[in-house]
């Protein structure tokens, strides 16, 4: 791509300017948490050192100020996943936190004994622990859609999974262990069909694509900031206002209450409902600038540049004898996950360390993934909207020469 | 390419991830206890046979990174023929090398061991050099049948 901003992006995040171990560093580590402009980082400083103050209920400037940028932060996601209102917009500590107050809300006053709640095999461990817990409380039944060989769910499989007793789908949009993009339209359509809502973990899609949450009629989409070029601690979890309403609150606390006395408490309307206690006030304003950054380079236009790059190390990849790409699914996120013949992961991730490329060699909270492909852990390369080929080109020199130092 | 990593990845320690020793299963072992290191997902099972306080044979089965393949493979050679009581001290000596603890490496007491001395410098991956004996450690003490390093 001759028009992407490569040299402006990369400028924009002062940590990628650093040697490590002596060579530039590389860091493709970015599905795990990804680097933080100058822009969020700034954002951090200037809203400490200008506008800080606890938030809601202040009279005083400084806390009408931070309540402002905080409530703008609202807006500004609300506009990036074309959320119908800001009081569909709940703030929470990520992706796994916005799953377990569903799991803990939503399931237990619509999920009982014998009940199913229905995800697939690629699921991160964030998206099967509550659930499980879930099912511990109540009796209901976990079920899990399985993937094929190229990590693609088995689509009419899950659709034969969907029954009369299904209460939930939650579905990851993109899987973190192998890239794999799942058929969320479909999903949704088909559970919608049978009145069950869906749940989709954006965690690993929101940083890789256009999300129009009105577009998909997803019931309720989850991501952390962290991975979005923001802090880490704050999240988001978007509901369509009706579920969210009908919802029982979530923690009790400040913030969260309209009135309070020794004998009952009457809860705050959407979205304080669910935001108990003083919230990570400047976390979710860098979020805010985080989101601002994106948009203003585009996120089709991030998602294709890096289309490009996975397209490119994929050929590269395969290229080498010895190495196995694990995760081939026809639509896939910029994620490379990987095995060589005879040499672990570890010793993958150690070698490529000495050499300053960061990647990912383990098992990446997806248990289940690694015993379906029946590896113990993979190494795994994942690209941002400020990495390159010429990154692509160290990577892929070095697992050569690390494949010829093991022999 | 990887020169800073001579001191981890040495030779011996190849050799072994290429050819490991004791790699079998022993029948009717007296103690077999199984190790994980849920970070990395490496499990290995050991298999020791003892006559009265001395182990006579130890073994290994299960896969994992170089430096876990080769700390096994030596460790299952070195305590061979010793006492409980040695194999505890050595377990003991090989942990304060491996963790820094004990800045010198005393090469009387870890012998061809010495040569994992180099994850000290690595803290991510002391327990894949740790993993074993953690392992031996849990058998000679029967205390369950599997162990984790988390």
């Amino acid at each position: 791509m001759t028009n992407y901003p490569i040299a402006k992006i990369r400028a924009d995040f002062p940590i990628l300017k650093q040697k490590i171990r002596n060579k530039d560093l590389i860091y493709l580590d970015n599905a795990a948490s990804c680097q933080k402009p100058i822009q969020v980082i700034d954002c951090i400083g200037n809203f400490y050192k200008q506008d800080y103050a606890n938030i809601h209920r202040g009279v005083h400037t400084l806390s009408q100020r931070a309540t402002d940028k905080y409530e703008q932060a609202r807006h500004t996601v609300q506009e990036f996943i074309n959320a119908k209102s800001a009081k569909e917009i709940v703030f929470v500590r990520g992706a796994t936190e916005a799953i377990n107050l569903i799991a803990q809300t939503f399931g237990k006053a619509n999920i009982a004994a014998g009940d199913e709640i229905l995800i697939t095999a690629m699921e991160h461990h964030s998206n099967i622990v509550p659930w499980q817990m879930l099912c511990a409380e109540t009796g209901a039944i976990l079920k899990v859609a399985p993937i094929n060989q190229q990590g693609e769910l088995i689509y009419a499989q899950f659709e034969e999974l969907i029954s009369a007793k299904t209460k939930l789908v939650s579905v990851v949009h993109m899987s973190n262990a192998l890239g794999s993009i799942n058929p969320v339209k479909q999903i949704i359509a088909a559970a919608h069909a049978k009145n069950i809502p869906v749940l989709l973990d954006g965690a690993q899609a929101i940083p890789h694509m256009s999300i129009d949450v009105q577009a998909l009629d997803c019931d309720f989409y989850v991501f952390s900031g962290h991975k979005l070029y923001a802090p880490s601690g704050i999240g988001v979890l978007y509901g369509k206002q009706e579920l969210l309403e009908q919802m029982p609150a979530y923690q009790g606390g400040g913030d969260m209450i309209r009135t309070v006395s020794f004998e009952t408490s009457t809860y705050a309307g959407l979205p304080y409902k669910f935001e108990a206690g003083t919230p990570n006030i400047v976390d979710t304003v860098a979020l805010g600038a985080a989101i601002d950054y994106l948009t203003s380079i585009g996120m089709e236009t991030i998602a294709a540049y890096e289309h490009e790059l996975l397209l490119y190390a994929t050929e590269k990849a395969q290229q080498i004898n010895g190495l196995n790409i694990i995760g081939t699914a026809k639509e896939k996120g910029a994620i490379l996950s990987f095995t060589l013949d005879n040499i672990h992961p570890h010793d993958i991730g150690t070698m490529l360390d000495s050499v300053g490329i960061a990647i990912r060699a383990g098992h990446h909270c997806a248990m289940p993934v690694m015993d379906f492909f029946d590896v113990p852990a993979t190494a795994r390369a994942s690209f941002a909207m400020y990495n390159t080929k010429a990154e692509v080109d160290v990577l892929i020199e070095a697992i050569q020469e690390l494949i010829n130092v093991f022999g | 390419m990887f020169e800073d990593l001579r001191d981890l990845y040495q030779e011996v320690i190849f050799d072994h991830n290429r050819n490991p020793r004791n790699f079998r299963v022993i029948e009717n072992a007296d103690r077999k206890v199984e190790g994980f290191n849920p970070l990395c997902g490496d499990r290995l099972t050991l298999f020791l046979t003892l006559d009265h306080d001395v182990i006579t044979d130890a073994s290994f089965q299960g896969s994992g990174c170089a430096i876990s393949t080769a700390s096994v493979s030596l460790m299952t050679g070195i305590i061979q023929g010793k006492t409980i009581a040695e194999a505890e001290k050595l377990f003991t000596t090989f942990h304060d090398m491996t963790t820094g603890k004990e800045e010198e490496i005393q090469l009387e007491a870890v012998g061809k061991l010495a040569v994992l001395a180099g994850v000290r410098e690595f803290p991510a991956r002391v327990k894949c050099a740790t993993l074993a004996w953690h392992t031996l450690d849990a058998a000679l003490n029967n205390s369950g049948n599997s162990i984790s390093t988390e």
